[in-house]
């Protein structure tokens, strides 16, 4: 049977998944996090060169773009948009489109379409690296890892994720049942409910099989036992320190405006050599752990 | 000393009006192998779920005796803590498997039990070794097959090392060489380690070799507790439908003692000259004269072999003329699906269908059986519309009605009779419970009501195409089942059968069409198909060796009293093919 591919951690061989999930989501959480604290185009475009780099590195960049177009860009193009209609700093007009009643004079700006594709930048960067996380921190051993806080919340997380595949398979298995009806079953918007409503029906059933089953495997039994201890790889080293490497020269550079941009009330965007450097350094940090491959087999 | 001991045990679900299990008594000592039998509905499935603490503590409704499970009443330990001491297996592999990659799955049992870390990868590393699972250790457990997940929700079962394991049916999803597979997992964890068995398995040929002992449950008590043989003998005389293919064969011709298993029923034949001793030559081996060979060997594989050197003999030429002239007319009548050259290739991945070609005739009753994976389901889909080929074609004389595996997927309403029409409800048997609602309905009648939905409709069904019906089901439903198509097939509609079941195809199918990794590698009469395999062959046929094509019992008890007839003597002369009873 095919079955669409979803967005989903799978075991491959590369540096980032032979590193352990907290650090492969801590090296995907300090690209997301030098995104929002970036404020130069320019560290924005080396950080989503960073981002995409790490996926096609780690074997999940067809996933990640393919994300991307579907949705992560659509709704990257809608704020832009929305940011045109809706921001009043910018001075450089280029199209005044009149009265529109109670958003008074429409007048477009050059600075709110900089600001709109800086903003838009910025999001898909962050909603990547997001990805990236997903895509390359088993999410077992992340929940295993939450257990040690909070273990009723870590397991609940774990029925939640379990149960939705098993209820995507549900859907899809009823939607083919109905077009095996003579009469090709309910079309469009009322079959889909009509599915959507024998899922939903079901779901209480499949909950409860798959509590009885977690009863059997002991959970709520006697508490839970200290995690085994690993000693940190050469991908842990590397990926850690990476992911370190980001961060402080991402806060340090925000604190000290080495890469100063401003898009209102006139666009500022100074190419001076601190923001190269600083693209290029975020780059190399990001890039060198993967230049190590050995020990990545799964 | 047991690991398991009901003591007068009655139980009620909520609401239920009678009571699942009945005064029910019993022990289970360490190390046992015991298998659990019973109809459909006779209170198997609670009967592990109390000894696995579900019930009463997960479902609810009133209980009363007692039930130890490792030295820990169940009144007052839950099934977290019962969990410790009995490892459980239930039915659904979808629903047995919690967490996303195989290795965090073994060691979430020993983690909720407080174990410490390097006791955890010890023991999944130890498990996954000796359940053969270590290369899937990795892997994300949304990717493995239904096999591999029934593996590896047993591994997970058994990861703490329990002293005992419940399991419920699990080898029904499975094909025939992946069931035997786990059986004998089972058998050889039971032998190694001295784990104790509790096995609810329908299909007893299968496990009753390894069994120790066996407990019949009807109507919620326990109806027979004994070894094997003991039961064969106790099923021979009260619950017919509880016999295995082989003690019927036995039963039939008066041989004792019933067998367990193949090796069992082929050694009383020896025993008794009705098989050539092992290692004797056999017919064909060097040997010329047909007669000569059924003589040497004074068995039922000497008149097969003979049977079988005959039928090697050329056709008669009018013969052959008239086959020609039948055969294509066959081939000239337009039919009920065709299917020429169908691929089916995935994007990105493998080809599931490889160049299928495949006629069947109005009225034919096709088996098609392969081991998972092997494109059944998909040809099915094909079939029925539901999937396009990426090269070939498929023609169809009419509407084709698909029953997928699961019959509760096409319920989507409240009652009954607003799911099918009048008529096809009473073909179906079903005339009476209208009001009902689907999900009311027991397993046989939901399966009917789904027949109901997909034989309705304005349009006759040309083809009548079921994914694995019998899963789940006793031998007196499959019976049932089996003669309802047979029905069908005789209006003229063509039934094309998915199954592993190789009793039941027998029982039902006139042709067989084997599938391997997408392509037919065998397809003739069921007769030819299933006689001569290890794994797609009936019981019948793997103790006769496949002589004259016997697949039922009654089949070969014929064979074997025509062996008896003759006196395990010379023949007077080589047997036709037509002379052996089919």
């Amino acid at each position: 049977m095919s079955r669409p591919r979803r967005i989903a951690y799978r075991r491959r061989a590369s540096p980032l998944h032979a590193a352990r999930a907290s650090i492969a989501a801590a090296y995907g959480a300090a690209l997301a996090t030098a995104a929002l604290l970036a404020q130069h185009p320019l560290l924005l475009g080396a950080l989503l060169c960073a981002v995409l780099g790490a996926g096609i590195a780690a074997g999940v960049g067809p996933e990640l773009v393919r994300a991307a177009l579907r949705a992560a860009l659509p709704i990257a193009l809608l704020s832009v948009l929305v940011n045109v209609l809706v921001a009043r700093g910018g001075l450089t007009v280029f199209a005044r489109l009149g009265d529109w009643g109670v958003l008074g004079q429409m007048n477009l700006t050059v600075e709110a379409v900089v600001y709109g594709l800086v903003f838009a930048l910025r999001l898909l960067v962050v909603t990547l690296a997001c990805l990236l996380v997903v895509c390359t921190a088993d999410p077992d051993e992340l929940l295993f890892a939450c257990r040690r806080i909070s273990p009723r919340s870590a397991l609940t997380a774990a029925l939640a994720t379990r149960l939705i595949p098993v209820l995507g398979e549900d859907a899809r298995r009823l939607a083919e049942a109905q077009r095996c009806r003579p009469d090709g079953g309910a079309r469009g918007a009322r079959g889909m409910l009509a599915v959507l409503r024998a899922t939903v029906g079901g779901a209480l059933d499949r909950s409860l099989d798959v509590a009885a089953v977690l009863e059997l495997r002991g959970y709520g039994a006697r508490g839970r036992g200290a995690a085994a201890r690993r000693p940190l790889s050469r991908h842990d080293l590397a990926f850690a320190a990476a992911a370190g490497g980001l961060l402080a020269i991402s806060v340090l550079a925000a604190l000290g405006g080495a890469a100063p941009f401003r898009a209102y009330p006139l666009v500022s965007l100074p190419l001076t050599a601190a923001p190269f450097a600083l693209a290029a350094l975020l780059l190399v940090l990001a890039g060198v752990p993967f230049a190590d491959r050995r020990g990545i087999e799964p | 000393m047991s690991v398991l001991r009901f003591e007068r045990v009655s139980y009620r679900y909520p609401d239920a009006p009678g009571d699942a299990l009945r005064e029910v008594s019993l022990t289970v000592a360490p190390g046992e192998f015991c298998v659990l039998a019973g109809l459909s509905g006779s209170g198997k499935s609670t009967l592990l779920r109390a000894a696995a603490g579900l019930v009463p503590h997960f479902h609810g409704g009133s209980f009363s005796g007692t039930v130890t499970v490792g030295g820990l009443d169940t009144r007052r330990h839950g099934p977290a803590e019962i969990g410790a001491v009995a490892g459980t297996l239930l039915q659904d592999p979808e629903t047995q498997v919690i967490m996303s990659t195989v290795r965090a799955e073994l060691a979430l049992a020993l983690e909720n039990l407080g174990s410490s870390g390097a006791a955890v990868a010890r023991a999944v590393e130890e498990t996954s070794l000796a359940l053969g699972i270590a290369h899937l250790l990795d892997r994300a457990t949304a990717e493995l097959s239904g096999g591999e997940l029934q593996r590896v929700a047993l591994a997970a079962a058994l990861v703490s090392r329990p002293p005992l394991v419940l399991l419920d049916e699990p080898t029904s999803q499975l094909d025939p060489v992946a069931g035997d597979e786990l059986i004998w997992q089972l058998r050889r964890l039971n032998q190694e380690s001295d784990t104790a068995v509790l096995l609810i398995e329908h299909r007893l040929e299968r496990c009753l070799a390894a069994a120790d002992r066996v407990i019949v449950i009807a109507h919620g008590a326990v109806a027979c507790d004994r070894d094997p043989t003991g039961f064969l003998e106790w099923a021979a005389e009260n619950e017919p439908a509880l016999q295995t293919p082989g003690a019927r064969l036995f039963e039939q011709v008066g041989l004792r003692p019933l067998p367990t298993g193949v090796k069992q029923a082929r050694a009383t034949l020896r025993r008794s000259g009705m098989l050539a001793p092992a290692g004797s030559a056999t017919a064909g081996e060097g040997v010329e004269d047909a007669a000569g060979a059924a003589g040497h060997l004074g068995s039922v594989a000497g008149l097969a072999s003979a049977a079988s050197i005959a039928s090697r003999r050329p056709e008669p030429a009018e013969s052959r003329r008239r086959r020609g002239r039948l055969g294509r007319r066959e081939q000239q009548a337009p039919p009920a699906l065709e299917l020429r050259g169908v691929w089916h290739e995935l994007r990105d991945g493998p080809a599931i269908l490889r160049g299928v070609d495949l006629r069947l005739g109005a009225g034919e009753s096709v088996v098609l059986m392969g081991r998972n994976g092997a494109g059944k389901s998909t040809l099915l889909r094909h079939a029925a519309g539901l999937l396009e080929p990426t090269r070939g074609t498929v023609a169809t004389g009419g509407r084709v009605a698909l029953l997928l595996q699961n019959p509760g997927d096409y319920f989507l309403r409240e009652r009954v009779d607003q799911e099918a029409p009048a008529a096809a409800l009473a073909q179906v048997g079903l005339a009476g419970l209208g009001a009902r609602h689907p999900r009311d309905l027991s397993g046989g009648q939901r399966q009917r009501l789904a027949l109901a939905i997909v034989l309705g409709g304005d349009r006759r069904a040309a083809v009548l195409a079921l994914d694995e019906p019998t899963r789940g089901m006793d031998r007196a439903a499959k019976h049932l089942l089996a003669r309802w198509l047979r029905d069908r097939a005789a209006e003229g509609i063509a039934v094309l059968v998915a199954t592993h079941d190789a009793e039941f195809a027998a029982e039902f199918a006139a042709r067989a069409v084997l599938l391997a990794d997408g392509r037919v590698i065998a397809d003739g009469p069921t007769a030819e198909i299933l006689a001569g395999g290890w794994y797609f062959a009936t019981e019948t046929a793997r103790i006769l060796d496949g002589a004259g094509g016997a697949l039922r019992p009654e089949q070969g008890a014929e064979l074997l009293r025509a062996a008896v007839g003759l006196g395990f003597e010379r023949p007077a002369r080589p047997l036709l093919a037509e002379e052996v009873p089919t």
